[in-house]
Parts: C-alpha cells; sequence; structure tokens
C-alpha cells in the first residue's frame, strides 16, 4: 500500500469526496484502510458494538463500479458509522442493551436510507449508554468506551462511541443522537463536531426512541464543512415520522460562508456563574474573542431559568422514556426470561433482566412521575418550566443570531467518577439540555486544550438556523487548528 | 423527601420491572435522590403559563387512514423469542 493510501484516514470527508472523485483512490481501497485501522485500534477503545466488514467492501465495490459509470454522486463511496440506536435492515440493532442483544432489524431507519441512498457506505454501529440514556457511556451493555485522548477517561456520551470513532481517525463521520446532549458533549470532550439539528429537522424514523419530544439525530464529523455535506442529505421531511417538520432543506454547504461580520452573538451570564471550570472558561472566552476580532458583536443575555432545565429534563425525558420502552415486553422481540410462572412473571422478569440499572432508574423515575396524585405536581408542572425555558431563548433570539457558550463544564471525566451519583452526571448537560427543551439547533465545535483533554464551544441557533451556526463553527475553524489535533496513539 | 421501599416497589410493579433482592437498596436510595432533585421544580412560578408538549409548540399531524406497509410477518416474527404458526406464544393466561 501506498503512503498516500495509509494517510486516507487523517482526510476529512470533503477532502475524500475530492480523492474519489478525481479517482485518486477507490472506495475500496479508502474502506479496506479503514476496517484495518479498526481492527488495530478499536480493542483499546471498544468504540464498535458490530463491524459490518464484508457488506461494508460490497457497496464500496457497487459504489466504484458506479463511479466508473460515472453514476457515483457527490457522497458515493465515502465511509460512515452508525450508532447503534439506528435500524439497520439485516444487521445487529442494540442500542446499547442486554435487552436487544439479539435483534436484527427488519427494516432500515430514514437516516440510513438516505444515506444509503446517495452511495454512503456503513463501516459498522457504534457503541453507546444503553437506550442513549448517559453522559459517559458506562451504562452500555457492552462495556464502557473509552477517550482516545486519555483511555483511563470517558468520551462522554451517550453518542461515546461515535465521537471516539471519529476522533480515533478509525471514521471520518459518525451519526448521532441527542436528546439533552449526546451528540455535542462527546464532541466536546473527543474533539469533534457535534450537530444536533432543530427538533423535527431529520427523521426520527427508526431511530429507537427514548424522549420522543426530545429526540434528534444529528452527525459527529472533525469540521463543520462534513457535518453540512451530511445534513444536506439526511435532513427533510418525511411522512413516517409524525413530528417531522415540514420546512425547505438548504443547501447546508453553500451557507457555510455567511459572513460572521454584523454576527450577534449572545453570551449567557449564567453560563460563567459557577460549575463551569476556570480553565475551560479560558479557552470558552478565548473562542469568543476571536469570532468578536473577525467582526462578530458580543452581546450579554440572559436565560434566567438554566438552573431549572436540568430538573426539567429530568422529568420529562425519563416520563417519556417510560411509556416509550414499555414496547419491550419479551413477547415480540428482545431478550425473554426462562420459564416465566404466568404473563405478568414474564414481563417483570424479561425486563428486570434486560435493562441495565440506569434505564430501569428512569423507566422507575417516569412512572413515578405520571403515576395517580404525582401528574400535577410533577410532569405537567415540568411541561410549564419547559415553556418558561423556551420562552427564554425566544426573547434571547430577539437580540442576537446565535448563543454560544460551552458545552460542557469540564474536560473528560475519568471512567468510574461519576457512576456513583446520578445527579452529578446529569449536571454534566446543564448546558446543552436547554436547546433539547426549546428545540433548537446547536452545535459543539473544537476550541482548544486543557492539560491535553479538549474543550469545546457551543453554538445554539433560533429554529431551522442551522446554516447560521454551522457557518460560525466553519469560519471559526478556519481561523483556528485545534480540529486538526489527533491523539498520539491514533495518528 | 425519601421513597419508602414500599413505593419503590409499587413503583416497580407498575413499570413491570423485577428488582433483584441485591439492587433494592441502591434502587430506593438513587431514585430518592432524583425526586429531591427534580422537587426544586415547586418552586418556579408557574401560573398561567400554558405547558409545553411539543417543542416547537406544533400540533401533531394526522395521516388518512390508509394501509401503507406490506405484511412482512415472517420477517418480523423473525426476532420473537416464541412463534408457532404466526401466533406469539407466551405463557397461558386464561385457565
Amino acid at each position: 500500500m501506498s503512503g498516500q493510501l495509509q494517510a486516507l484516514h487523517t482526510l476529512t470527508l470533503a477532502e475524500l469526496a475530492k480523492g474519489l472523485s478525481r479517482l485518486e483512490f477507490s472506495s475500496r481501497e479508502l474502506i479496506e484502510s479503514l476496517l484495518s485501522r479498526i481492527e488495530e485500534h478499536d480493542s483499546s477503545l471498544n468504540a464498535f458494538i458490530n463491524v459490518t466488514a464484508d457488506q461494508a467492501l460490497a457497496v464500496a465495490e457497487k459504489c466504484d463500479k458506479a463511479r466508473s459509470k460515472g453514476e457515483a454522486g457527490e457522497l458515493g463511496g465515502l465511509p460512515i458509522v452508525y450508532k447503534d440506536i439506528f435500524c439497520t435492515k439485516g444487521v445487529l440493532t442494540t442500542c446499547g442493551s442486554r435487552i436487544l442483544e439479539n435483534f436484527v432489524s427488519p427494516y432500515d431507519a430514514t437516516v440510513v436510507e438516505r444515506l444509503s441512498s446517495a452511495g454512503v457506505v456503513m463501516l459498522g454501529k457504534t457503541n453507546m449508554d444503553e437506550f442513549a440514556m448517559g453522559s459517559s457511556n458506562e451504562t452500555s451493555y457492552f462495556g464502557p468506551v473509552r477517550n482516545p485522548w486519555d483511555t483511563t477517561r470517558s468520551p462522554g456520551g451517550s453518542s461515546g462511541g461515535s465521537a471516539t470513532a471519529v476522533a480515533a481517525r478509525l471514521a471520518p463521520a459518525a451519526t448521532g443522537t441527542d436528546t439533552g446532549g449526546s451528540i455535542r458533549q462527546p464532541a466536546a470532550l473527543t474533539n469533534t463536531v457535534g450537530l444536533k439539528p432543530t427538533y423535527g429537522r431529520v427523521s426520527r424514523y427508526g431511530m429507537i426512541a427514548f424522549a420522543s419530544s426530545l429526540d434528534q439525530a444529528g452527525v459527529i464529523t472533525r469540521t463543520a464543512e462534513d457535518a453540512a455535506m451530511l445534513l444536506s442529505v439526511m435532513a427533510g421531511f418525511d411522512e413516517r415520522d409524525s413530528t417531522s417538520v415540514d420546512h425547505p432543506v438548504p443547501d447546508y454547504v453553500a451557507g457555510l460562508t455567511g459572513p460572521l461580520k454584523d454576527l450577534r452573538i449572545g453570551i449567557v451570564r449564567q453560563h460563567f456563574d459557577s460549575g463551569l471550570d476556570e480553565q475551560c472558561a479560558k479557552r470558552v472566552k478565548d473562542a469568543l474573542a476571536a469570532l468578536e476580532q473577525q467582526g462578530a458583536s458580543l452581546i450579554e443575555v440572559d436565560l434566567p431559568n438554566l438552573d431549572l432545565s436540568v430538573p426539567t429534563y429530568y422529568v420529562v425525558a425519563p416520563a417519556e422514556c417510560s411509556s416509550n420502552l414499555s414496547r419491550f415486553d419479551g413477547v415480540r422481540f428482545g431478550h425473554r426470561t426462562d420459564d416465566a410462572k404466568d404473563l405478568l412473571d414474564l414481563y417483570c422478569r424479561s425486563r428486570g433482566e434486560g435493562f441495565g440499572a440506569e434505564v430501569k432508574r428512569r423507566i422507575m423515575t417516569g412512572t413515578y412521575v405520571l403515576s395517580a396524585g404525582y401528574y400535577n405536581a410533577y410532569y405537567l408542572k415540568a411541561q410549564k418550566v419547559r415553556q418558561l425555558i423556551s420562552q427564554d431563548f425566544k426573547n434571547a433570539f430577539e437580540k442576537v443570531d446565535v448563543i454560544a457558550g460551552p458545552t460542557a463544564p469540564t474536560p473528560a471525566f475519568r471512567l468510574g467518577d461519576k457512576t456513583d451519583d446520578p445527579i452529578t452526571m446529569y449536571l454534566n448537560d446543564i448546558y446543552t439540555i436547554g436547546a433539547n427543551l426549546a428545540g433548537l439547533p446547536g452545535i459543539s465545535v473544537p476550541c482548544g486544550f486543557v492539560e491535553d483533554l479538549p474543550v469545546g464551544l457551543q453554538l445554539v441557533g433560533p429554529h431551522f438556523a442551522e446554516e447560521t451556526i454551522l457557518a460560525c463553527a466553519h469560519q471559526y475553524q478556519q481561523l483556528t487548528a485545534w480540529h486538526t489535533r489527533c491523539p498520539e496513539a491514533y495518528q | 423527601m425519601s421513597l419508602s421501599k414500599d413505593q419503590v416497589q409499587h413503583i416497580a410493579t407498575l413499570a413491570r420491572l423485577q428488582l433483584e433482592e441485591d439492587e433494592f437498596d441502591d434502587v430506593v436510595v438513587k431514585l430518592s435522590s432524583i425526586v429531591n432533585f427534580v422537587d426544586q421544580l415547586q418552586q418556579a412560578p408557574t401560573d398561567d403559563v400554558i405547558p409545553m408538549a411539543h417543542p416547537l409548540n406544533q400540533a401533531q399531524r394526522l395521516r388518512p387512514d390508509v394501509v401503507t406497509e406490506v405484511n412482512d410477518r415472517d420477517m418480523i416474527q423473525a426476532n420473537a423469542p416464541a412463534v408457532r404458526d404466526g401466533f406469539y406464544l407466551v405463557p397461558k393466561v386464561i385457565e
């Protein structure tokens, strides 16, 4: 193999697309080189639940053939990895859970279907917190993912396998899902770009549901440009998702060059009040200063109910999860207990054995807040506070075009550090949860390091302002080289 | 506020979750701390606030009531733990 082929893993999706179209290498060569990297490195990271090597090579060959006939699209032959929450037809889809350990999906998620039609090649399915419930990847039935920047630390979660695969250069791009920060927080902790679009922008069909009013599919890449390329294919109305929004899909790549000059960037006073690591705060402030130097103006805004976003989330999300996860009953699919004595025993033991501790806690929290006598005090109350939080963002967006701040309160923490106390773990998502409650698009972009651990800058925009946050992130990446840094062991 | 063991057992039964003896105490402690944590919502003034059921405050779309899926029973039942003649098998429910 030539030196150039060995270095294919260092290229971004946009660079790979160019190389393929100029016939500098074939899709088969590209896929082979990444598969061999996964084989070499994944034992130290545990980013994958399943590697679909044979299928990937077969699809790559088909893409090469199409290209030789002049029939390949822009994304034809490019590799991707899917978070194992996306249903993939004929392929194991576990959602990181024992209860789906042997589940082979009979259909493709819309996201998978759209990317496959564009000729994108699946390399495998990535590890994740069980049912996307976690912020550290430690709740996975298949074991924690390790952060490539320091393998004693967590890559964040729940899309930790996706973020790790991209950060360690095992794949140029990955899908993720974000219910409370599950794309943006692991992106921040691994020096990658993580984009969560507006609620309803990307179809949820075939994405195993956790909290239906919060879940949204997105991508993890190394650049905002790559995220824009993928979003252009993934976004759009889908009649199979009843909450999918019928709103025109712009050319996100063309929008990347929108000027920073005159962009009004909101800085949230409460973001820097307390709980934020001092060094992280410094990196974020440096990034804001760099944007200001390009002509953007920084304007202070107020999100008075920010503190209530985490408790609101931990009523709404568990309530929806307890309903969604009632489908796992040991009858139609998934794990079933042996020798149940009656139907109730079959349900209780199949679920008791199939779900891990965090998932059980969330189902029970949700069951409690929806139960007779508590519905008004908790669930209805949380829905009202959610409205207040959403209104806070609306008020802020009357004054600014984007809101910028930290993605996570600290750099990557050690595996095992926060597993004993769910509340400490939940507070990791203090800066990201608001965007989910209000349905807003958000992106995390690398903005520096604290003692060799990455820090992320978060940009949040109004509904359907993906173009604005992608342009801002893209131009920040033109000014800085943080995102080009790769952990030493995975260069 | 701390949840009692009986309350936790009641919630587990409603949620159709069997809890093992060795996980029960841990569930009581952690569930109580979660309930305490979310209790801070009670202080928020929310009189006259309309509850938010949809993040874009939109109504759910309806579709015409027509069949759109084909019958893939065999393929779908390939994932089932126990089937016979196209039926799902469960423990006897009627004597």
